[in-house]
């Protein structure tokens, strides 16, 4: 089957510096993704150029396989919601979403408008102005303005960044959800791992402008191809050259015997409801992080202890 | 009385001796009998504004409806494109924004004669044609309604680009390219996306020109040369060579009340209100 999206060596070079630096990469049909990298790496560029508001200075972009380097965005089967949502404020809810239906000319526009708000369950603010909405029911407008049109592919840029944490955590699921219903293929951008790692079948990682990985989000946590992936995605103890996630990080007042092991006092213990984070500093001045189960909560600030752990949970790099 | 109000004092008297009493002036003198070398007498009368609906003066006030109107709607049309022009000129904008103002920096007597010598017979246009020959007379440019309508759009363009430049300059980009990604092409985005954001900017734009054109009395008087009278011309008609004064304070009230009652109207409308 070919592939939604496949990018070739894609570079975008903006005055003095290079944004996307040699990017590929190929999205199946049907899927969610996600490009997940701190501010700056480069992927709402990508993004950008994908939706035709940037042009590659390099590199080929192909959408269902056809090139489509030069062509607007109007002249593309991709969609975007954007980070702001860029709702028309002079149109209601409604009037945003069949938009683009009536720029196609497409018959029956009321109707499948009708249906995309009710599939972000919003049906009920139809006659609303943008003015009127809260901020998570004006990205529920964008997506539906968006996923109306049934676009081959759904550009998201950051969009839960704006919404407060609780929400936040409640869109995850319904994205997720209305993805699957849809079966459009979804690319989300985001600086948030827990964000890519929840909702993605397949994550990109990227960093100044490269894509340091490209897997699920257990191949790219659990197996990070670089320093900065492991260290990106979730917290990680450095001992020499190995990485040590938290969890896999133990803490024990006697000596253990056959694992790599430190000696080092505990500086703190966190109690985070579901876990306890015991913080160590180790002899040479390095710090470590273990996250224990609660019942473990019984060391002493000061106290000396041995960090261990086990070799398979070690990460390493070149 | 507080201090607030001790700042605003002079403002309100400016405005009381300045404003409110000239206009009660005009409106007692409307209701008054003329006096035979000018000037105002007994009894009062409701004739003079009674002469008003004289199909004479109607067709004065119709046509300076119209080309007020119509200055407005060039107004838009040229400066429309030129404030869009404007706001996405990056770094540029406010060199073209000084341009657009640089013709205050002369007087608007000067910028209007100055349209006379562009104009005329032997004029630059005339000129410029004849030389080139395509043109074996000079074409008829000043003096008619066309002169008069330069001359509006040319004094009055300035207050619909600035107003239009401030909406659009507000314009969030992200609704163009919003627009453009569903699949509106530029022409369609502009129509059903910039237009109808900017609405504000073209209400307050059209107002700015269209009041004071509806009173314009310099522009029609010097390149109508007469021939091309608005109520503005009326006006001043009536005070000077008529010795009317009743009458053209009659006038005048009417072309105040016109303006009010535009105004008013665009005041109530959606559009407006979003703008204030």
């Amino acid at each position: 089957m070919t592939p939604v999206l496949e990018l070739r060596r894609v570079v975008k070079d903006f005055p003095g510096h290079r944004a996307v630096d040699d990017v590929s990469l190929t999205l199946e049909r049907g899927g969610f993704y996600a490009l997940l990298g701190p501010s700056g790496c480069g992927k709402t560029t990508t993004l950008r150029m994908i939706g035709g508001f940037e042009q590659p200075t390099a590199g080929e972009v192909f959408l269902n396989g056809a090139a489509v380097n030069g062509l607007k965005p109007y002249q593309r089967d991709v969609s975007t919601v954007f980070q702001s949502y860029a709702l028309f404020p002079h149109l209601t809810a409604l009037g945003n979403v069949e938009f683009g239906l009536r720029e196609r000319g497409v018959a029956g526009r009321e109707a499948r408008a009708l249906a995309a708000l009710e599939l972000v369950m919003l049906a009920g603010k139809r006659d609303r102005l943008p003015a009127q909405l809260s901020g998570g029911e004006s990205q529920r407008v964008a997506l539906a303005r968006s996923l109306v049109i049934e676009p081959q592919l759904l550009l998201l840029d950051e969009p839960l960044a704006a919404l407060d944490p609780k929400l936040r955590k409640q869109m995850r699921g319904e994205l997720k959800a209305i993805q699957r219903k849809t079966g459009i293929t979804f690319l989300l951008v985001t600086h948030d791992q827990e964000e890519a790692l929840s909702m993605s079948d397949k994550m990109a990682v990227m960093n100044e402008g490269r894509v340091e990985q490209f897997g699920t989000p257990e191949e790219v946590y659990l197996r990070p191809a670089s320093r900065f992936v492991a260290g990106f995605l979730g917290a990680i103890n450095w001992f020499g050259g190995a990485g040590v996630r938290p969890e896999c990080t133990r803490v024990s007042r006697e000596e253990p015997e056959g694992v790599p092991r430190r000696r080092g006092a505990i500086e703190s213990a966190l109690f985070l409801g579901n876990c306890v984070h015991l913080n160590a500093t180790l002899e040479d001045g390095a710090r470590a992080t273990a996250e224990v189960p609660r019942e473990q909560n019984h060391f002493q600030e000061g106290e000396a202890v041995w960090i261990h752990w086990h070799p398979a949970d070690e990460l390493r790099f070149e | 009385m507080k201090l607030r109000s001790w700042f605003l004092l002079p403002a309100r008297v400016w405005m009381a001796l300045f404003f409110a009493a000239p206009l009660a002036i005009v409106c007692a003198y409307s209701f008054l009998t003329r006096g035979d070398y000018g000037g105002v007498e007994q009894p009062w009368t409701l004739e003079n504004l009674a002469r008003l609906a004289d199909p004479l003066y109607l067709a004065i006030l119709w046509r300076s409806v119209w080309i007020a109107a119509l200055a407005t709607l060039l107004c838009a049309l040229l400066g429309f494109p030129l404030a869009l022009f404007i706001s996405r000129a990056g770094r540029r904008k406010n060199l073209y924004l000084q341009l657009v103002l640089l013709p205050f920096w002369t007087s608007f007597l000067v910028r209007t004669y100055a349209w006379l010598f562009i104009l005329r017979d032997t004029g630059l246009v005339n000129t410029v044609l004849a030389r080139l020959h395509l043109i074996a007379a000079p074409l008829p440019l000043l003096f008619n309604d066309g002169a008069v309508l330069t001359g509006l759009v040319y004094n009055f363009l300035p207050f619909f680009v600035l107003p239009m430049y401030a909406t659009l300059e507000r314009l969030d980009p992200a609704l163009v390219e919003a627009a453009s990604d569903l699949g509106a092409r530029p022409l369609a985005t502009l129509w059903r996306v910039v237009i109808p954001v900017s609405a504000p900017g073209l209400v307050a734009g059209s107002v700015l020109v269209f009041v004071p054109c509806l009173g314009a009395y310099l522009t029609p008087d010097l390149l109508g040369g007469g021939k091309s009278v608005m109520l503005g011309n009326l006006v001043q008609n009536q005070f000077t060579t008529a010795r009317d004064w009743p009458f053209g304070a009659a006038a005048s009230l009417v072309l105040m009340l016109a303006s009010a009652l535009l105004l008013a109207a665009l005041l109530r409308s959606r559009m407006a209100r979003d703008l204030l």
